[in-house]
């Protein structure tokens, strides 16, 4: 399907989305589909794009802050983590990041990289980001150890981490986002085949939303079937003030900080609980992402409010309760995505999220809340961390430079 | 957060890139497959060289340790005039001008008698597969992200020069003996058969 003429196809499956979700129990639900689509059921949404112009979308790449952490996340995305060379110092860090820094310029641009071996692949970018992360080892090899943000070093051990070698650690990562998997699979490639001289690759994890247009501005769901990212901080001074570090040297001006968890959810087990549990567990209803108290989404919990047999509404163990910050300066920017592996042979899913969390301080935002949900969240019954990783995001560049150039040059 | 925009169409852009594959045709006229060349880097919107007798767009050489390894880009010709190109130089090998012909049924690599030619108007690629700047033998490895630069010299004597970044590339492979009218390594020529991934 590829206009708005032909509504029928769309109309139909509205109505049977709706009578499924009834089916399910999940009235509210259905109807907070219904309101957030106010045009007649089975239009596409106003705000939904053309589907010709996914391909075409831009995002820039140059200016004084990364794309791809206040951007509107892209549908696909590739966190490629590399592990440098021995001999890359200073001066092949140099080399390498201002070839993968012009293969970002022209790809996310929708131009073909440099001695690209399959242009016609470059010709979409689908709102391609490529943002770069720098680990602690990048440091030490550039012998600037001096001039790593305080708080990038590898995360403390928690009691719930069951955490992997093969997805932990890294010495520079790259964030590659677009809303097409070929546009994300091309620029993955174009990008690890520049690094081959300086670096290997350590890990790579790719993930996945709801396509572009599907669900504008809709918070994403995870394979729990929860929303997920409600209580992010909102585009402007909230976000500003939560993701991007103010002053300091050009090294650390407009740079923030990005954690990445990858995180195993178990949904044999999560299939034992009724939708009832499964709220209780969240502290939010599963169809709204509404906390136990409200009706809409976005509607502040009210933790003391009691119930009838005298506990409180909201339980003091859900991750509702655990992660709930209020102070912009201490909130996380969620920016996950689904990862569904291949099931083994009697069908248990290898499900999860490549939990991204984007921060101006690890130590002042993202450890305290971290602390909270591993000491008592009641969804580390269903959630296993299995892979982590930390790296500052250095500020942008202009046209002609090239990321990192602050910290190296 | 940075507002998106969105590209020319890519119908414009392909118009553009087969104008420009057609008009490197006919500028090239011992290129024996101008069908084959690869619209990339002519399609692509790069800031040319600073002013010069050419315009010199997206130029890169092949990185290597040693031995030999080639310069490409395409060259861009905005005047009313032809203009032939008759030597290429760098500091870090001696160089010559070499094109891919069909030799006895062979594709092979020689000196291009006479130097290339860019006609007026028109754009020029060199590429992997076709005409190219050969470095003959690297007294210094150009190593992937070094900035090599270049002096091209022209039929009237003038010179241009300009800066290539040097790029992992595992095609183009250029490691072969310097007898001309050899074929390739790892090529055994097909005639007819396109000389690298990117042709």
């Amino acid at each position: 399907m590829t206009g708005t003429s032909d509504a029928r196809p769309v109309s139909r499956r509205g109505l049977l989305t709706g009578g499924a979700l009834a089916a399910g129990g999940a009235l509210a639900g259905a109807a907070t589909v219904t309101a957030a689509r106010p045009d007649t059921p089975g239009v596409r949404p106003a705000e939904a794009a053309p589907v010709a112009q996914v391909g075409s979308a831009v995002e820039p790449f140059h200016g004084p802050r990364q794309a791809g952490v206040a951007t509107e996340p892209q549908a696909h995305a590739a966190f490629v983590a590399f592990t440098l060379r021995s001999g890359t110092d200073r001066a092949a860090l140099g080399r390498m990041l201002r070839l993968l820094s012009d293969d970002a310029a022209r790809l996310t641009q929708g131009r073909p990289a440099l001695a690209d071996t399959e242009p016609e692949l470059g010709l979409l970018p689908a709102r391609l980001t490529v943002t770069f992360g720098f680990g602690p080892g990048l440091y030490r090899a550039a012998g600037r150890d001096d001039r790593r943000p305080d708080s990038v070093v590898d995360l403390p051990p928690f009691r719930v981490d069951r955490l992997q070698s093969r997805w932990s650690g890294g010495d520079l990562l790259l964030q590659i986002c677009a809303d097409d998997p070929l546009t994300v699979v091309h620029a993955q490639r174009v990008l690890v085949k520049d690094s081959r001289p300086f670096a290997t690759v350590r890990w790579v994890q790719q993930g996945f939303r709801r396509a572009a247009g599907a669900e504008p501005g809709r918070t994403q769901r995870n394979l729990f079937g929860q929303l997920d990212g409600t209580a992010n901080p909102k585009p402007g001074v909230p976000l500003d003030t939560a993701v991007w570090v103010p002053d300091g040297p050009d090294w650390l001006r407009e740079s923030t900080t990005l954690v990445v968890r990858r995180i195993s959810m178990n949904l044999e087990t999560w299939d034992l609980l009724g939708r009832a549990d499964r709220e209780v567990a969240v502290g939010r209803r599963v169809g709204t992402g509404a906390p136990l108290t409200g009706t809409g989404e976005h509607d502040e919990p009210d933790f003391a409010a009691l119930g009838p047999d005298g506990l409180t509404v909201i339980p003091d163990f859900s991750h509702l309760t655990r992660a709930h910050v209020t102070d912009d300066r201490l909130r996380i920017l969620r920016r996950p995505y689904n990862y569904d592996g291949v099931p083994t042979a009697d069908g248990t899913a290898d499900s999860g999220l490549v939990f991204a969390s984007y921060q101006a301080d690890i130590a002042r935002q993202f450890l305290p809340i971290q602390r909270r949900l591993a000491e008592r969240d009641l969804l580390n019954e269903w959630t296993t961390p299995i892979g982590s990783a930390v790296f500052a995001i250095p500020p942008g560049c202009p046209p002609g430079g090239w990321i990192g150039r602050q910290l190296l040059g | 957060m940075p507002s998106t925009r969105r590209l020319p169409h890519r119908a414009a852009l392909l118009t553009a890139a087969i104008l420009a594959l057609a008009a490197a045709g006919c500028g090239s006229s011992a290129d024996p497959s101008p069908g084959t060349n690869a619209p990339s880097t002519t399609a692509s919107a790069s800031a040319s060289a600073a002013a010069g007798v050419l315009g010199i767009r997206d130029p890169w050489v092949k990185a290597a340790d040693t031995g030999m390894t080639a310069a490409f880009g395409t060259l861009v010709n905005d005047g009313d005039a032809d203009v032939t190109l008759t030597a290429a130089s760098t500091e870090v090998s001696p160089m010559e001008l070499h094109e891919m012909a069909m030799e006895d049924g062979k594709m092979v690599m020689r000196a291009k008698p006479g130097g290339i030619v860019i006609k007026a108007r028109s754009a020029h690629a060199l590429e992997p597969g076709g005409d190219h700047l050969m470095l003959m033998n690297l007294a210094q490895p150009v190593k992937a992200g070094d900035e090599v630069a270049f002096t091209l010299t022209f039929a009237d004597g003038r010179t241009q020069t300009f800066t290539a970044v040097a790029k992992p590339f595992t095609g183009a492979q250029e490691s072969y003996a310097p007898g001309h009218g050899q074929p390739m390594p790892g090529t055994s020529a097909t005639p007819g058969m396109s000389m690298s991934p990117a042709a």
